[in-house]
């Protein structure tokens, strides 16, 4: 971000990052300005990154709670690399989150909060401040606390009270910088605080005073405007991944006119997903908070049995939990969603931090020859019609589907153009007519190859569902050796046809030739932002994102032979790599891979990509 | 609050029999296994629960975990799913929650409810659905073939427990009270006609309702309830409970249950001027557990083993109260379809 004096710089994007201790407020921070950037017309996208202790000492850099913004007049594919403006309310958060912020970047920080005692606690050995630690950047010591506590003098509140708002002292010297009205804020304040209006009034105080602290204060030499993005026509909204996984699912409820039966564990970063629906009875939205991941599950199987959308919500250690009741589901074929929103591990690992390594976990986590559909969802508002996909998959063909996501999609947020739900794929499962005479339990059909859903309470259609091997047609229980086999085969095959129902791979960049950069899931954003910039630097590089896994779209050997070289990124250690290693071993993958709990940076993307060209 | 239960208790003109839900296939527990007379009441008892409760044959559902028990759901001609081991609470309550006109039968035996499935047992009776829970206990791991169970007397010796079992057992009655459960019943398996009457007072609650089999594993811990259900011994050592009944027992119901102090004792009626009267009048509908709790715990020889329905309290089921909150956010919500929830709160427009 280039400075020039005194006017408003026209920017085509820019990246926020607000770091506070815990308790500063720094997520609500984060997401008021984030509506507001939502009312600007502004793409955006949001990643917030906090500590899994909900109050660390205070202080402290355990304790740093961030939330980064990244908005712009183009499309926004990711949530930034470096920040432009870094908001440091505390010296833990400035030691926490400098290396997240660009070599010129404003740093903006609460003067009142570097003491000598929170420069100790934090690390510091001498002011930052005061040394030339800073330089290159410019830096606003601006006395938010002080100014805080002066804003709300008259409002009689004590110490503790007024400086709960001091955040807002800090989002209005923000909005003065990027030329944003800050009334529309107030509308907040009202419904949030609705039973306190001295807490509305003083939230209203120091937000205009913090903007007019910053209009005053004349440190800026200028202010930044970045004009409206050019979206498509039609109604918008920001959405978290976790709450359009949530709305997926009930507009697959409402479009199949199956209700949801959600049975659930509360586990980071999946537990959103659980509260979400829990609001929603009103769509005879079932939720149950189960007493343990095993029982949440299994009740969902029990809910599918009943006839319901079932549906279940966790994390990497909870999917553990519930490989054996998974078994359950995919031998007794019946339909359930199971939504994994992945973190760091193994074990309890890095409950806040994201990564993509449950993939061989979902793939193959199983006792047995047990295949399920395994998707994942390419950005947050993907997890909309991703949920919707899965729930429509596996019910219409009768099986298990797993669908990952992950903590930086399902905290992170975006612009969402809102769908009609009429206009999504029709869902019909396969439910059987009361007294249908022709009704086997395992009869299947022709091309899904997938079993009927006789529900119980139907005239006519009894049956026994269960977690021994069962007769093919009949469904009566058979040790018979050669039956065995030719269920086993069955059932992997009723998944693989899935392939019949999926789109197939499409390539973003070149039809032919050059590097191919292949990746899944959650990483699109990044990944199409590294290559459409290699692409305009003139360089031959395309993008294959997968988000169907198991089973792989069916043109994957027609795209992949057309490209000279393969190179496969996620993060983890390779797992995707080698599961096209085995499905499709006629061609050679390179991988980058990284493992930190941090998403990939486009900086440093490109760099290896380029590398990689070059060899 | 009680919609569902109306629901439910219209009368029904088809007549059900005990052919109704017998299965074809070939029931493949040992011979003289208790099991094999569970089922036959249960058979016997479905007509009675269709009948007085208005469920059509295939609103049954049984459901089950894993274990010799467990296979009761192929044996019988309903709707059924054999789950996992210990995790049938899970599926009957999924089940029970999704549809809450089904009549679900859950079957479960010593080791599935008491060891791997604990925690779902003590759930169900705590969150209460209407399921009619029937936990065989025979004390011993039968389809693994003879290790000790969570409710295998300390010190006997099994497979696993070649020096004797170090452990203290598990009594499921207290477990069920301990969780606040609102059902406990005891049977055993050589009386059908207990059998048959438990099951359909088990039916006829509404909330969860646990009945404690006790039933003879006869290859594996054969005779383990024989100082109960012994035809020499079972006079002295059991007492069936019936409400609003003194709490009388043995060959000639000549002695009965006291209070002293806070235990209960055996008195013989006409020795120290004791009567009927100062006799215990059983009462299981007392939401205060405390009487219930001592009579889940007797045991022989000091106290007799308690049979029948010791405990039937009334309480909200949890499908109720889900349903009627169903009912009320349709009545009080403002997103009627998943279009308005999707335009709710902060949206703009592109024009």
């Amino acid at each position: 971000m280039t400075i020039k004096k005194d006017k408003v710089v026209e920017l085509e994007a820019a990246v926020i990052r607000f770091a506070g201790d815990s308790g500063d407020g720094m997520q609500l921070t984060g997401s008021l300005f984030s509506d507001s950037t939502a009312f600007a017309g502004n793409d955006f996208a949001t990643f917030p990154d906090f500590p899994s202790e909900i109050r660390a000492p205070q202080g402290t850099v355990s304790g740093v709670s961030g939330f980064q913004i990244h908005f712009g007049h183009k499309s926004i594919h990711t949530t930034g690399d470096l920040a432009d403006v870094l908001v440091a309310m505390n010296p833990a958060s400035l030691k926490a989150n400098l290396i997240w912020a660009k070599r010129d970047a404003i740093i903006i920080v609460d003067i009142d909060a570097f003491t000598e005692k929170n420069l100790e606690k934090a690390g510091w050995e001498s002011n930052p401040l005061e040394d030339n630690m800073l330089i290159g950047h410019l830096v606003i010591q601006a006395p938010v606390s002080n100014m805080t506590r002066e804003a709300v003098r008259e409002l009689d509140l004590d110490n503790k009270s007024a400086l709960k708002s001091k955040n807002m002292f800090a989002l209005g010297i923000i909005f003065y910088l990027f030329n944003r009205d800050y009334t529309k804020t107030y509308s907040f304040f009202e419904t949030k605080f609705k039973k306190n209006p001295v807490i509305i009034e003083a939230n209203k105080k120091v937000l205009e005073a913090g903007f007019n602290y910053a209009e005053t204060l004349e440190a800026f030499t200028n202010t930044f405007r970045i004009e409206k993005a050019s979206l498509r026509k039609g109604h918008y909204r920001n959405v978290t991944g976790n709450l359009a996984t949530a709305w997926g699912l009930l507009a697959a409820s409402e479009r199949s006119g199956r209700n949801i039966y959600l049975g659930s564990y509360p586990i980071t970063p999946a537990t959103d997903i659980l509260q979400e629906l829990a609001k929603h009875k009103q769509f005879t939205c079932i939720t149950q908070q189960a007493e343990d991941e095993i029982a949440g599950v299994v009740s969902t199987i029990g809910g599918s049995f009943a006839g319901a959308l079932a549906i279940t919500t966790t994390s990497g250690p909870g999917l553990s939990l519930k490989s054996e009741a998974i078994g359950l589901a995919v031998i007794t074929e019946l339909p359930m969603v199971i939504v994994d929103v992945q973190r760091g591990g193994p074990s309890t690992g890095l409950p806040t931090k994201s990564e993509q390594s449950d993939l061989m976990q979902a793939l193959y986590g199983r006792n047995g020859e047990a295949p399920v559909i395994v998707m994942a969802a390419t950005s947050a508002s993907d997890a909309f019609y991703s949920a919707y996909e899965a729930a429509k998959l596996a019910m219409e063909h009768m099986t298990p589907v797993i669908l990952l996501t992950d903590g930086s999609i399902g905290n992170g947020s975006e612009v969402f153009k809102i769908p009609k739900v009429a206009d999504l794929p029709e869902i019909i499962p396969p439910i059987v007519k009361a007294n249908d005479p022709d009704y086997k339990p395992y009869k299947r059909d022709p091309d899904k190859l997938s079993r009927q859903w006789a529900i119980p309470g139907t005239a006519g259609l009894r049956h026994r569902l269960g977690g021994l091997e069962k007769e093919d047609i009949s469904g009566n229980v058979s040790q018979d050796p050669l039956n065995h086999e030719k269920m086993t085969y069955l059932r992997q095959e009723k998944v693989d046809r899935v392939a019949n129902f999926i789109p197939t791979l499409k390539v973003e960049g070149d039809e032919k030739g050059g590097l191919l950069v292949v990746g899944w899931g959650s990483t699109h954003g990044v990944l199409i932002t590294a290559v459409e910039e290699l692409r305009a630097e003139g360089k031959s590089v395309s993008l294959a994102h997968f988000k169907h896994i198991m089973p792989l779209p069916r043109n994957v050997n027609e795209v992949f032979s057309n490209y000279d070289k393969i190179i496969v990124c996620e993060i983890n250690m390779g797992q995707f790599a080698n599961y096209l290693r085995m499905t499709h071993p006629e061609f050679k993958y390179e991988q980058y891979n990284k493992v930190q709990g941090l998403p990939f940076m486009v900086s440093e993307l490109k760099t290896k990509l380029d590398t990689f060209l070059n060899d | 609050m009680t919609k569902i239960m109306e629901q439910k208790i219209e009368p029904q003109q088809l007549v059900l029999t005990k052919q109704d839900f017998e299965s074809d296939q070939m029931v493949k527990w040992c011979p003289g296994c208790g099991d094999h007379a569970i089922l036959k009441s249960v058979e016997n008892v479905f007509p009675l629960v269709g009948e007085q409760m208005g469920y059509k044959k295939e609103e049954f559902v049984v459901v089950s975990g894993i274990g010799c028990s467990s296979r009761f759901p192929y044996y019988m001609n309903t709707y059924g799913i054999h789950g996992i081991h210990g995790r049938a609470a899970a599926l009957a309550m999924g089940i029970k929650l999704t549809n809450p006109k089904l009549s679900v039968w859950l079957i479960s035996g010593d080791g599935d409810s008491m060891a791997i499935g604990g925690n779902h047992f003590i759930h169900i009776a705590r969150r209460n659905p209407d399921v009619n829970y029937l936990m065989f206990n025979n004390k011993i791991y039968g389809l693994t073939k003879g290790q000790y169970s969570p409710t295998t007397p300390k010190g006997q010796k099994t497979k696993t427990s070649p020096q004797g079992s170090f452990e203290p057992p598990f009594n499921p009655g207290e477990l069920v009270i301990g969780a606040r459960g609102k059902f406990f019943a005891r049977t055993i398996d050589t009386n059908l006609k207990l059998m048959q009457e438990v099951f359909l007072a088990a039916a006829l609650h509404h909330g969860t309702s646990i009945v404690e089999i006790l039933q003879n594993c006869v290859i594996f811990n054969n005779k383990i309830h024989a100082l109960i259900t012994g035809k020499d011994t079972k006079e002295d050592n059991q007492i069936l409970l019936e409400a609003g009944q003194p709490m009388l027992f043995g060959k000639n119901k000549e002695k009965g249950l006291v209070l002293e102090g806070t235990s209960l004792k055996v008195v013989k009626l006409g020795e120290n001027g004791i009567t009927e009267a100062d006799i215990l009048v059983h009462d299981p509908t007392t939401e205060d557990a405390g009487i219930h709790m001592m009579l889940a715990s007797m045991a022989p020889p000091e106290l007799p083993a308690a049979l029948g329905v010791i405990r039937a309290v009334k309480s909200e089921t949890l499908e109720d109260a889900v349903w009627n909150s169903v009912e009320h956010e349709k009545e009080v919500s403002p997103y009627k379809t998943v279009d308005d929830l999707l335009n709710s709160g902060n949206t703009w427009k592109v024009e």
